[in-house]
């Protein structure tokens, strides 16, 4: 089914998330109904346990919900076959982890070549290509460094750069500052706004962190595996509830 | 994905040489163990691939393997000689004496008699002197071994002499005779010699060798003889099967050799198989987040087994080599370890065994790696 507007990058309605648990199951996510526009940057804030990294996961298409609906970049994911959900992940979704996750043996450009290699084109050719976004981000004398000769700021800048490097249409991001300094969780943040927003790409970020909500176009705040509240920047009530 | 995959693989130098060494080791001790088994059991069945004109062996009924000798009366071999389909019979003669050196030196040696005519059965392989020089009265070839065992440091020469049960024997040719499963000597002479060296009595022939007529079935030729003679009757590959059966059952050879190959294959299986599962164990949250980004289980099996293929690649390549090289070196330390190498078969069939190995480690490795969840990358 095809998403009516086009200003709508996701759509969740209805949505459900439960887990077994033992002999019974747990419900972590109860009927959820959230849009994230294209365009602008949505932070989903909330306490530990709140149910917001099985939200993105979902919106992502790396879970299935248990029921409702989600359309994500004009597709209904939850009609999607498992087959099809990676294709789409591959196309689509760019992800920022906490941990950044990079590959230890690859270098900066390589590593922020993968989803181009994962799509099948040279390695040589695809790092390249980084290369460009790299410098773009202010990665050019790092390009040929390995994770472990980078600091936790400038390797994930190089996972921003993997996260851009294939044009996707969906940028999410999980607790992108969590690992870094004021400082750095400060320049990452300003490098995602400029770098990853585009009028037909929407960013999510899932973060505790307060001293970032200011980059926000929009915050959902979440308990208890519902949102509570979903407002538009800025918030510096919501940062000092938080 | 194939790039990505190596440098994983490259990038974590110590699993990478710990895996190759593993392979290595695995391979070494399998082919090795493997190919002085082999070696061993050719030894057994030594003489009767050296006379490899003969296509059949005919004995007394009891005897079930080449050093087991129930002699024969000379009689049976005008009998062998009458059976329709036989070109040529002649007789052969087998047995343990002891040579004395014009020094004191005393060895035991395998005396091979054989026709004074034909002089068939003789090995071929002659290093020093002609096979037509044991004609001569008193004539003897020894193996180059052999010589080197009863004249320590000296180079093989011909014309020593010996003393065998009180006869006069000269060297007239040293011969590469195959090794034999004993370290003794292998010295051929005529069969009327070989009598005189041991003594004559009534039944002396230990074997009698058969050529069949061109054209002529040897399985039915050997069925034939032993049906109008009462006697066994095997062509040569069955009894070099059958004496190389008699020592695998009859001694406790591949009991050792077999537990020596188990540990090669469960120390390679096991060391490989535990690095190769922690080395994907430990990249578990890579692979999570390749598969977030939408990188198939497919590609990720290829990865795996691109991996495992690689290791067990260099790993085999090193171990064979070694094992090709153990063998190279320790034929020219003692002639008494010529024979010993390492054949093609073994060479084939611990590639494959590797392969079992290898399969057997990434398999259970794989499993982790298709099941994982992707979300694992989202947990701190």
């Amino acid at each position: 089914m095809a998403m009516t507007d086009p200003s709508i990058a996701v759509r969740c309605s209805g949505v459900t998330k439960s887990f077994h648990a033992g002999d019974g199951t747990i419900e972590v996510l109860h009927g959820i109904d959230f849009d994230v526009p294209a365009a602008e940057l949505t932070m989903l804030v909330g306490p530990s346990g709140c149910g917001k990294t099985t939200l993105i996961s979902i919106i992502a298409g790396i879970l299935t919900p248990t029921s409702g609906e989600v359309e994500t970049c004009g597709r209904s994911i939850t009609r999607m076959s498992d087959a099809e959900k990676v294709a789409f992940r591959r196309r689509n979704v760019g992800f920022i982890f906490q941990q950044y996750n990079l590959l230890p043996a690859l270098s900066a450009a390589e590593n922020a070549a993968i989803p181009l290699v994962a799509a099948g084109m040279p390695l040589a050719r695809a790092a390249g290509s980084a290369a460009a976004i790299l410098e773009r981000i202010g990665m050019g004398a790092h390009l040929g460094k390995l994770p472990n000769q980078l600091s936790g700021g400038q390797q994930q800048r190089a996972a921003i750069a993997r996260a851009l490097v294939h044009a996707p249409r969906l940028i999410v991001c999980d607790e992108p500052t969590a690992a870094l300094d004021a400082e750095s969780g400060q320049t990452v943040l300003e490098i995602l706004k400029d770098a990853a927003l585009a009028p037909d790409r929407a960013v999510i970020v899932v973060t505790h962190d307060t001293r970032i909500y200011s980059f926000a176009d929009r915050i959902a705040s979440m308990e208890d595996g519902r949102i509570r509240a979903v407002s538009s920047a800025p918030l510096a009530q919501l940062s000092e509830a938080a | 994905m194939n790039g990505v995959a190596l440098r994983i693989l490259l990038g974590d130098r110590a699993k990478y040489i710990g895996l190759i060494f593993g392979i290595a080791f695995s391979t070494m001790l399998m082919s090795n163990q493997i190919s002085i088994f082999a070696g061993l059991m050719l030894r057994t069945a030594g003489q009767i691939l050296d006379a490899r004109e003969a296509d059949i062996w005919v004995m007394d009924p009891r005897v079930e393997y080449v050093d087991e000798i129930e002699p024969m009366t000379d009689m049976q071999l005008g009998r062998v000689r009458g059976v329709d389909g036989v070109d040529w019979a002649v007789p052969f003669f087998k047995g343990l004496t002891v040579a004395h050196t014009r020094d004191g030196m005393l060895q035991q040696i395998i005396l091979l008699g054989v026709d004074d005519a034909t002089l068939t059965g003789v090995t071929p392989r002659l290093v020093l002197g002609s096979v037509e020089n044991l004609k001569q009265p008193d004539a003897m070839i020894i193996d180059r071994a052999g010589f080197q065992f009863m004249w320590p440091g000296e180079e093989p020469g011909l014309g020593k002499v010996v003393e065998l049960n009180d006869h006069r024997a000269v060297i007239v040719g040293i011969s590469d005779a195959s090794a034999p499963f004993t370290t003794f000597p292998v010295v051929y002479t005529k069969y009327s010699s070989a009598r005189n060296y041991v003594g004559r009595t009534r039944k002396q022939m230990s074997f009698v060798l058969v050529h069949a007529r061109p054209g002529v079935d040897t399985h039915l030729l050997a069925q034939r003889i032993a049906a109008v003679n009462g006697l066994k009757a095997l062509t040569w590959r069955e009894f070099t099967w059958a004496t190389i059966g008699y020592y695998l059952k009859r001694t406790g050879i591949p009991v050792n050799f077999g537990i020596t190959v188990a540990l090669g294959f469960i120390v390679g299986a096991a060391v490989v198989g535990q690095t190769f599962y922690i080395f994907v164990l430990e990249n578990l949250r890579q692979f999570g987040a390749l598969k977030a980004m939408g990188v198939t289980n497919s590609t990720i099996l290829r990865m795996v087994l691109l991996q495992a293929m690689v290791v067990a690649g260099i790993g085999y390549a090193i171990g064979i080599g070694l094992c090709a090289g153990f063998f190279e070196i320790t034929s020219r330390i003692s002639i008494n370890l010529r024979g010993f190498e390492l054949p093609w078969e073994v060479a084939a069939g611990t590639a494959c065994t590797v392969l079992v190995i290898i399969v057997i480690a990434s398999f259970a490795s794989l499993r982790k790696v298709m099941v994982v969840d992707p979300a694992i990358v989202f947990r701190g």
